[in-house]
């Protein structure tokens, strides 16, 4: 068995809403996907890659921001991981 | 000689404005306003195919065969000897208006560098931004990336996030992120220059190709502040609001909504102009009257 991962972020917390960026990481070594590889999402939301099988593993946790810091603004804050796994030859 | 491209402005305007010299268009290809507010809210600005061939051809022989150092904190007019192909790219008035209007006169080297895409090379880059995290609030770097030759799809154009350079992340701390609604995948003419806020998120792509990809890099720090030093003559055309209140496909609902905040506050420190808002996101969250009050 090997991991696919897909890396989702979305426009808010919640896991139906837009997709805004993605990354994918092949366990199975059939590709190699990397840095500004497509411009279009490969789903609209993240309900969407769970109807087409996408296993949600990790969500990123809803943090208050610091005091002082409200109006900074750095990483994406709403990332969700999900997986699928595949069968495969011995490597 | 810098006065000479200054005039101050009536007194009428300076008591709604506040003591300044305005910047009058002259014979530099100085920027206008609303080019550097589009600077402000994307991070970057375009020169397509500005650079002639010749420099182009002399600049291509130069990167194979590697630069000389110039060490950190060098005044750029003395930097590159005449002759030079980076001379004659930092002589160019397109080029030196631009670079000008951002940075101002007198402006030091950092370093610059060969960056090259290797052919059939594999991998990308991961997105990152140069240097170290770097949140000064009245001072940016810029740097600037020329393309001697055409690069096309394929090539491994640099990979850039319009409207990330005003993210607080250290370098390749953004690693993770593959791809973002609305990245900018360069292709571009021979002889392309892209100015860049030093915070932009950016990165080499995969060159799938059997040609190398060579790009020229040159940061350069200001010497001076940088408050109005392009062509103000446009300053309150309200396309600088509508350029400053651009919204990028990436960005979080909530978040970008900060993005617009900040973006204004870096107009004021641009044009000491501390009443400058859009759309209100600024004067609303800092309106205390407790503070102003005698009670």
């Amino acid at each position: 068995m090997r991991q696919q991962v897909l890396v989702l972020y979305l426009s808010t917390s919640a896991l139906d809403s837009p997709v805004v960026g993605w990354s994918r990481y092949d366990g199975t070594g059939r590709t190699r996907p990397t840095a500004g590889d497509s411009d279009e999402p490969p789903y609209g939301t993240g309900l969407d890659a769970l109807l087409d099988g996408w296993r949600l593993f990790q969500a990123s946790q809803l943090l208050p921001p610091q005091s002082g810091h409200e109006y900074d603004v750095s990483f994406l804050k709403h990332e969700f991981f999900f997986e699928k796994l595949e069968e495969t030859s011995a490597r | 000689m810098e006065n000479d491209h200054h005039r101050t402005i009536s007194a009428h305007y300076r008591a709604a404005r506040g003591p300044y010299v305005r910047r009058m268009p002259t014979s530099k290809h100085l920027l206008t306003s609303v080019q550097v507010a589009r600077f402000v809210a994307q991070g970057f600005l375009r020169l397509d195919g500005v650079v002639p061939r010749e420099t182009n051809e002399r600049a291509i022989a130069a990167l194979a065969e590697g630069l000389p150092g110039v060490p950190y904190g060098t005044p750029l007019s003395e930097a590159f000897p005449p002759g030079t192909f980076g001379r004659e790219l930092l002589d160019l008035p397109v080029v030196a208006g631009a670079v000008e209007s951002l940075v101002g006169p007198g402006p030091t080297v950092d370093h610059h560098a060969v960056h090259v895409r290797e052919p059939h090379e594999g991998h990308a880059q991961d997105l990152h931004a140069d240097a170290i995290i770097d949140v000064r609030p009245d001072a940016f770097d810029i740097q600037l990336m020329y393309y001697p030759h055409e690069v096309t799809a394929e090539m491994g154009g640099t990979l850039s996030v319009p409207g990330s350079h005003l993210r607080r992340i250290n370098e390749t701390d953004i690693g993770r992120v593959q791809n973002l609604r609305g990245q900018t995948r360069l292709t571009c003419p021979a002889g392309t220059v892209v100015l860049v806020h030093h915070g932009i998120w950016h990165g080499g792509r995969r060159n799938d190709t059997a040609r190398r990809r060579y790009m020229y890099k040159l940061r350069l720090n200001p010497t001076v502040p940088q408050v109005r030093l392009w062509d103000t003559a446009d300053l309150h055309d309200p396309a600088v609001t509508a350029e400053l209140d651009t919204h990028f496909p990436w960005y979080e609902q909530a978040t970008g909504r900060l993005e617009i905040h900040n973006r204004a506050l870096l107009w004021r420190a641009l044009t000491v102009d501390p009443s400058f808002d859009i759309e209100y996101w600024v004067t609303r969250v800092s309106n205390r009257p407790a503070l102003r009050s005698h009670a």
